[in-house]
Formats: structure tokens, sequence, C-alpha cells
């Protein structure tokens, strides 16, 4: 079992999928075929889960060589940070496909091959333990998700098409001659010139190239978060979008940034994290409050929603930043949840839509009698959102907070704000939406949800509430490696003033 | 000198060309009414013979005439670009649109003695070959920039590009005189051994000479400030001359330029490095910000080329192994995509109208699916995103700069790869995501243009999902240059 290659399998399995999706013609067949491949994917990863060991170290690791004029080799393995961005995406691909079942009229075909090429494609950034695949497969995700946004979108869907991918591959090309310079800075100094992930990270940069990376490597991952200034491609990517487009772009895509920070910035440039600590904290902050304010006065539930993510992303960023146990572990654990929740919030939206046309919140009002069962869902959708005690939101941010109280009390204190004013956005547009009188006439015709939507919220709404009661059966199977990789920074920065200290004595001698 | 000591079979592939581009002109002399079928069938066995030659001359490192023409790996690999460049040029000629004007015999005669004169440029070890060689080349491109005689665009654009191109040939030979006159020899080894001995900065008429000639080749690489010619003459040019033009005769200057510079500067030398610098940073901004502009995909083509001159000059400043590697790599990648491109033009242009503006690739998806999935592959990789063989040629190139200490210069590079994002996907977002307004009729399928455009698609994705054995085997003969 060990020898299985289960992660090129996972991995390359939407791709063998949409291959065969070339040679199907009649729109069932194309929707069912992608819907059994990802679901397929999704239940091939669950053994990842069983299987994983609960230990610091790369598992189901897969070395093949690649272009070795470069040093650059196939090789997979996943962590405990890794583990569960591949659980999400696997999860959430089946649920994406199905929530196109109707949505999408035009084209299929297109619209789920690209969709399962975007799956190989996070799965590839999420599993690559080789810096220049990670970076092939960084970029693969852009070309599908450009697609989706400019084909399948909304009326300005090419605007935001083209925004999107400028501004993400603005970032990462910075990354990648920052990769470059740890490749060659790497290379020089051991003679063995690799992009092993694991390797690059045993050697100690120099403070002043240090921070050069770091802000390479952080716009990158600031870009894509997205953090407070730079984002705002978010909101008219995720308004243009299709409603599947939108959750995968929401629901994991984000996450690759702040997957990228604790893959790459922490381990990579410790000296240069402590250093940004306070900019990164600010940051998270503004973006928190500020995503809470903008969304607060959106009339489109879309664009509310889109800078809920904003608000919500900030907080995996305090998280990431307070550097310990609590908050880092807090911080993947809401990545985990704002994928389930805002997920679900853009396929309540796109439900909406699809019955009514219109996202605007006047429009609505006292759907709550007419469709209970989406109520429910909703609510709970909301609520989890939030953050109340009992559901998944609220395991994240108290860890989050927690953090950030025990390394930066001021911080922890506004980014505390974040919570009210969730409370105030995402209630008020439920009030607004859901109870009142049912004034306007239209919506006394929507039908409630469908069997077919049912499926689509239920496996969410599942997971909001066993995260919010039992979070254990994800944390004891990322805590060992996130206390190594907070091992690892201290033991960085330490070697760091060591060599530091070591090279200033050499200069006093030379005096 | 004897005929033996010639040592003629090191000259095959070229003497090979030559005849075959005699026979077919003896052809069309005599039957009057031959198909052109028969022109492409034995332009194609002529290259293709060719081809066999350079293949059975790999790794022989041999010398002929006394030294003046080397075949070493570095020129029979550049044989190979300009073999399979003129191949796919001619598939391209096939075309309905082509066919409309092209003079079939002298086309392919022509566009034979012009791979001739790329081979001689790739290959003289002497600076008198090589100024034949560029000759041979310009004056075969100059007619054939003018083949679509009945056209004024055409012949503006030859008209152009003879004037300026007769500039740079000037600046070529005045550049020679002056290596000449300062170290008493044309072969280049001799003179590598002569700097070596004696510093260049000593010799401010070296440096002259070596300046003009960096100019009088930058024409045929179109690099910023000789590259005003490109556009009207890409334009003007009927379109598999212009994808021979932009991808062979670009290959050609460049074998040249690298094995010029590599022996008239031994180490490097930082002012050389540096008027290179802003020379490839001008050209990459020029090329790429005047692209953005272009509403005819032909010109914007040309602007692109420019940019993409940029982007290899950064491996030849980066002045190592790897960076001619990176050369050689982006060179072959560059002809395989941007042939491509142009084929796509060829495919779809109808007796009637040349299909070249951006307008016309409104809805191209819907009409066109697989056509259109073949542009955006082109696209995507000139670009230089994974995973396709730009995005490798790239790394590669910036790979080598950043090795050599050049980073910001690749921060140059890459903020360019950005702006050109912008243009490239515009094609994609006039194929993908508008709808038709009007409709060029599009022709029935050509095979041969067909067959040209599937060679190049694949090329360009396998080239950059397993790039492997291709570098390995760049690798290890860009060592030895000289």
């Amino acid at each position: 079992m060990m020898n299985f290659p289960v992660l090129t399998t996972i991995i390359m399995l939407p791709l063998v999928f949409s291959g065969v999706l070339l040679f199907v013609k009649n729109e069932q067949g194309i929707k069912l075929v992608g819907l059994i491949g990802s679901l397929l994917v999704f239940f091939l990863s669950l053994p990842l889960y069983f299987l994983f060991e609960p230990v610091s170290s790369m598992q189901f690791v897969e070395h093949t060589i690649w272009i070795p004029a470069i040093g650059a080799n196939y090789q997979l393995g996943i962590d405990g940070i890794s583990l569960f961005m591949i659980l999400l995406t696997t999860f959430l691909t089946p649920i994406v496909v199905l929530s196109s079942w109707n949505s999408v009229s035009r084209n299929i075909k297109g619209y789920m091959i690209s969709m399962l090429i975007l799956e190989t494609g996070i799965l590839g950034v999420f599993a690559a333990l080789d810096l220049f695949l990670f970076y092939v497969f960084w970029e693969v995700v852009l070309i599908p998700m450009y697609f989706i946004i400019g084909i399948w979108g909304g009326e300005r869907r090419i605007y935001a098409a083209i925004k999107f991918i400028i501004y993400t591959i603005f970032g990462s090309l910075l990354m990648l001659v920052a990769i470059l310079f740890i490749y060659f800075y790497h290379g020089g100094l051991t003679g063995n010139y690799t992009f092993d992930i694991l390797r690059l990270q045993q050697i100690y940069i120099p403070l002043g190239y240090q921070t050069w990376l770091f802000l390479a490597f952080g716009l990158s991952f600031a870009i894509k978060i997205p953090m407070f200034p730079f984002h705002t491609w978010l909101p008219d990517a995720h308004v243009e979008a299709p409603t599947g487009g939108s959750v995968i772009l929401a629901g994991v895509l984000l996450k690759m940034g702040t997957y990228g920070f604790l893959r790459f910035c922490l381990p990579f440039f410790p000296h240069a994290v402590v250093q940004f600590v306070p900019l990164m904290l600010t940051l998270g902050v503004v973006g928190i409050i500020y995503g809470a304010l903008v969304a607060m006065v959106q009339p489109d539930m879309k664009k509310l929603v889109a800078y809920s993510s904003v608000s919500h992303l900030g907080f995996v960023v305090v998280g990431i930043f307070a550097l310990n146990t609590e908050g880092i572990q807090g911080g993947l654990i809401q990545m985990v949840n704002h994928g389930l929740s805002t997920g679900a919030l853009f396929l309540i939206v796109g439900m909406i839509y699809e019955r009514r046309q219109t996202r605007l919140i006047a429009d609505f009002g006292g759907l709550a009698k007419q469709l209970p069962v989406f109520t429910v869902f909703f609510m709970i959708v909301t609520l989890s959102s939030i953050g109340l005690p009992g559901l998944n939101g609220f395991v994240g941010e108290y860890l989050i907070l927690l953090g950030a109280f025990l390394s930066q009390k001021t911080f922890a204190v506004f980014a505390a704000l974040g919570v009210i004013l969730a409370a105030v956005y995402m209630l008020l547009m439920f009030q607004r939406v859901m109870f009142g009188k049912l004034e306007n006439k239209e919506n006394a015709r929507l039908k409630d949800l469908s069997a077919r939507e049912i499926s689509l919220l239920l496996p969410i709404v599942a997971l909001i509430i066993v995260i919010g009661v039992y979070p254990n059966f994800i944390l004891s199977k990322m805590e060992p490696t996130v206390n190594s990789l907070i091992e690892k920074v201290q033991i960085q920065r330490e070697n760091m003033a060591l060599v530091e200290a070591v090279a200033g004595v050499s200069h006093l001698d030379e005096r | 000198m004897s005929l033996s000591s010639l040592n003629l079979p090191v000259v095959a592939p070229v003497i090979t060309l030559s005849l075959t581009g005699f026979v077919i002109v003896g052809v069309s002399l005599i039957w009057s009414k031959v198909s052109r079928h028969v022109f492409l069938l034995l332009s194609l066995l002529g290259l293709g013979l060719s081809f066999w030659f350079t293949t059975s001359l790999w790794n022989s490192n041999t010398i002929a005439f006394g030294g003046m023409v080397v075949a070493d790996n570095y020129a029979l690999f550049f044989n190979f670009i300009f073999l399979i460049s003129a191949a796919l040029s001619m598939l391209l000629s096939q075309g309905e649109h082509e066919q409309g004007h092209l003079l079939n015999a002298e086309y392919f005669a022509l566009m034979l003695f012009a791979t001739v004169g790329m081979v001689l440029m790739a290959a003289g070890s002497n600076l008198l070959v090589l100024f034949l060689g560029l000759e041979t080349l310009s004056i075969s491109l100059y007619v054939l920039a003018g083949i679509k005689r009945t056209e004024p665009k055409s012949l503006e654009a030859a008209f152009k590009y003879f004037l300026l191109g007769a500039f740079s040939s000037a600046f070529l030979l005045y550049g020679i005189a002056f290596i000449y006159g300062v170290t008493g020899s044309l072969s280049l080894r001799y003179i590598s051994n002569f700097i070596s001995s004696a510093p260049l900065a000593s010799q401010p008429l070296l440096l002259l000479g070596g300046l003009l000639v960096v100019a009088g080749l930058g024409f045929k690489v179109v690099m910023f400030p000789f590259h005003m010619w490109a556009p009207d003459v890409y334009e003007g040019a009927a379109t598999p001359v212009t994808a021979f033009m932009a991808t062979g005769s670009k290959a050609a200057a460049f074998a040249a330029l690298l094995r010029v510079l590599h022996s008239l500067f031994d180490g490097a030398s930082t002012d050389w490095m540096v008027i290179l610098s802003v020379l490839a940073v001008l050209t990459m901004f020029v090329g790429n910000l005047a692209a953005i502009a272009q509403a005819n995909v032909k010109r914007m083509l040309a602007y692109s080329s420019v940019a993409h001159a940029g982007y290899v000059l950064i491996g030849l400043i980066a002045w190592s192994d790897a960076g001619t590697a990176g050369v050689l790599f982006y060179l072959l990648v560059y002809m395989f995509m941007t042939v491509g491109a142009f084929a796509v033009l060829s495919f779809l242009s109808s007796r009637q109208s040349e299909f070249v503006m951006l307008d016309d690739f409104r809805g191209l998806a819907f009409r066109k699916p697989a056509v259109a999935l073949a542009m955006a592959v082109f696209m995507f990789s000139l670009a230089g995103l994974p995973p396709t063989a730009g995005f490798v040629g790239k790394f590669y190139l910036f790979s080598a700069a950043v090795k050599a200490g050049h980073t910001p210069l690749v921060v140059f590079a890459v903020v360019n790869s950005v702006i050109s994002l912008y243009y490239y996907l515009g094609v994609v977002v006039m194929m993908f995501m508008r709808k038709t307004l009007r409709t060029l009729s599009i022709p029935p399928t050509v095979p041969l243009i067909a067959c040209a455009l599937l060679v190049a698609v694949l090329a360009s994705c396998a080239l950059g999902l397993f790039p492997s054995y291709l570098m390995d085997t760049i690798e290890h003969f860009a060592v030895h240059l000289l």
C-alpha cells in the first residue's frame, strides 16, 4: 500500500477524466462523467486522512526525476498542513461540479474540463515538494480559472478575468525570481543545485537577502489571499465568476496564498518573518476591519460574501503571524472553515440567483416562510461564518484570537472587533433576505430546495457541525506539523543569531 | 588547396540546399506547368537530406575550408532550427490565400537559398563567411518580402526591408573592417587569441568594430533601436515568409552574434554588459508596450518578436554556458510557437481576405475550436505560462541571468512578461470570450497547414513538459563554443 503512488493518482485522475470528457457527446453524459470523476478523486483521497500518521514528517512521499539538467524533480508529499487543504479541495470539487448542473447553460463540456484541470492544478500546488513543480502547478491553476471567469461569468467577466490573471501573475513572476535566487544561493553554498523544498530550508540565508525574498514571496501570496491592499481583484472576480467558480475560488484558491506563507515564508525566511510580523499583523487586522466595513454596505449579496472573505482571511493571516501553536492551528482550521462556510454561502447566493436572476438584498425579504429548508441551511452557514460556538467558525477564530493575544495583545483586541462586525453584516443580510414581510410578489413563487441542492449543502453543513463539536479530529493530525514548523522557525532564528554574532565577533577582531 | 582539404562533407547540408534550389529553378524553367506540389516535395526532400547530413555530422566537430566553416554541435543545432523553420514555413505556403499570389518555384528556391545563408551564418568561424551568409540570407529575403507582387503593402515591405537591410549590412561590413584593421585577421579563432593577449580596453577601435557588428546583426535579431522595419515588413510580407523571417533569420543572427561576441570578449567585460543590458531592457519595453496597441495580429507578433529578442539578449548577457544553453533552447522553442501562431493565420486566411485583424478572431472558439485551442497554446507559450515550452525557455534564460548576478535585469524581464500577458491574452479573450460580429469566411482545411499546426502545438507542449532530453543535449555542447 505504501508504494502505491496515491498522490499522483488523485492529482492526475481529474486530468484523465477531463481527457475522457473530450470524447463524450451528450450533455447528461458530460455532467455524469464530471461528477463521477470528481467523486472518485474524493473517495480516493479519503484514505489519506486515515493513513496519515500524526507526526511532523512528510508522508506519502513520491520522487521521480523530471528535469535533471536543472535539478527539478517530480516530488510529492503531504504533511499536516497540506493534508487538509487537499481534502478540502477534493471535497469541494464534486459539490462544485454538481452545483453547475443547471446553472451552466453554454458549453458545459468546456466548463467541466476546466474545472477538472483546475482541480489537478490545485492538488498539485498543495502536494508539491519541489519548488519548480510547485511553481508550475501554481500557474497552471490560473489558466482554467481565467477561462471559467471569462467564459461563463457575468456581464463584466472579461474585465474581471484579465484583472484576476494579471494581478496574480505579477505576484507570481516576482516569486519566480526569488525562487531562482534561493535555488542558486543554495546551490552555490552546498554545491547541490536542487529545488527540493525540504533541503532548501536547511540553509541560512543572510538577513539582507531574506528581507527581499520574503517580500517577493509575500507579495505573491498576499495578492492571492488577498490581503489588504491587494484585494481589489477579488470582488470583481467573485461577482463575475459563475457560482462554481466562486466556490472554488473562495474555497481553495485563496488558501493557496495562506498555504504559501506557511510552507515557504515561515521556514525559509524566519528572520525576515519576525521582522515583518508588525506589518503583516497590521495588514491582517486592517483587512479584517476594512473587509467587514465594506461588506456591511454592499447591496449585492455576492459582493458582500466576497468582502467577508477579505475579512476572514485577515484572521488567517493574523493567526499565522502570531507565530505560536494556537495561532497557526487556528489559522489552518480557519482556512478549512472559510472554505466550507464561504463556499456554502456562494452556493446559497447562487441558488437564490438561479431562482430570481438577482442578487440584490433589497429585492428579497420574507423568504423564510416560502423556503423553510433553505432557511435552515442558510441560518447554519451564516452562524458558522459569524463564529457561533458549537460551529466550526468559532474554533478557528477563538484559536486565532488566543494565539494573537499571547503574542501581540493590541492586535488581538482590534482583530476581535472583526468578530462583532461579522455578526453585524451577516445577520443584517440574513434578516433582510429571510425575515420580514414577503412584499415582492415574485418571491412568492420561489420553490424550495430540490434534492440535488440539498445534497450540495448537506455534506458541508454536516462538516460545519462536526468541526464545531469535535475539532480535534483535525487538530490532532496537524498539531505535530505545526509544532515542528514553529520549532523550525525558532531554531533557524537562533542559528541565525548565532551566525550573526560570530560574524560580529570576527568583525570586531579585524578592528 | 586540394579538394580533399576542403573537407566537403562538412558543408554537405549547404550544398544539398543550394542544389535543390537550383534544381527547382531549372525545373520551373524547362517545364512551365509543373504542379506546386512537385516543388514542395522537392524542397522538403532537400531540407530532409540536409537534415540528415546535419544529423550525421553531429559530434564530429570538424572544420572545412581551412577553418572558415566549422561543424560544431552549436552550428548543427542551429541548422535544425533553420531547417525545421523552413519546412514549416513552406507548409504554410499551401494555404488558399497564399496560393492566390505566390510564385511557387521562386518562393521555394528563395526559401532554400535563404536557409543556405542562415546555415553559413551559424557555421562561419570567419567574419567573411559570416558576411556572405548574411548577404545570401538578406537578398533572398528582400525578394521574398515582396513576393506578393500585386499588393502595394508587400512591395512597401520589400523596399523598406531592402533599404534598412542594406544599411545594416554596411554597418556589419564596417565593423568587420575595423576588427580586421586592429587584429589583422578575419578568423574568429585568430581574433580570439589576439584579444586574450591584448586586452580589449586598450583597443578602442576594436570596441567600435564590435559595436558596429552588434548593430549590423541587431537589425536581423530585431533589437531596439534597430527594430523599426519589423512591424511594416512583417505585416506586408506573405505570412509564410514572415514566419520564416521571424524565426529563422532571428535565430541565424543570434547564432552569429553569440559566436562573434564570444571571440571578441574573452571574459565578461562590464562595459559591454552595461550597453547590452540597457539595450535588452529597452528592447523588451519597446516591443511589449507597442504590441499592446496593435489591432493587426501580424504587427502584434512583430512587436512581440522585438520583445522576445530582448529576452534572448538576457541569456546572452548572462555570459555563461547556462546562458548560451538558454539562448539555444529559447530560439528553438520560440521558433515553434511563433511559426505556430503564423500557421493559424495561414490556416484561416481565405482567397479573398487575409485573416489578420484582432477582430477577426472574435468567437473563433465557437467556429473552429481546435484551431482556437492551438492559438491559445501558442499565446500562453509566448507569454511564458507553464506548462508550455515558453515557460521552460524563459525559466532557462532567466535562471542563467540570476546565476550570473543579473537579478535586477530579470526583474525587468519579469515585469515585461506581465505586460506581454495583456496582449497575448487579448487574442484568447477574442477567441473564447467574445461573440462573432462579422464572419470572415474560413476556407476549407488544408491538411498540410494542419500538419504544421499539429507539429508546432505538440512541440510547444512537449518541450514544456519534458524538456530534459533537449536541455541535456544542449548543455553538453554549449560549453565549448569556439
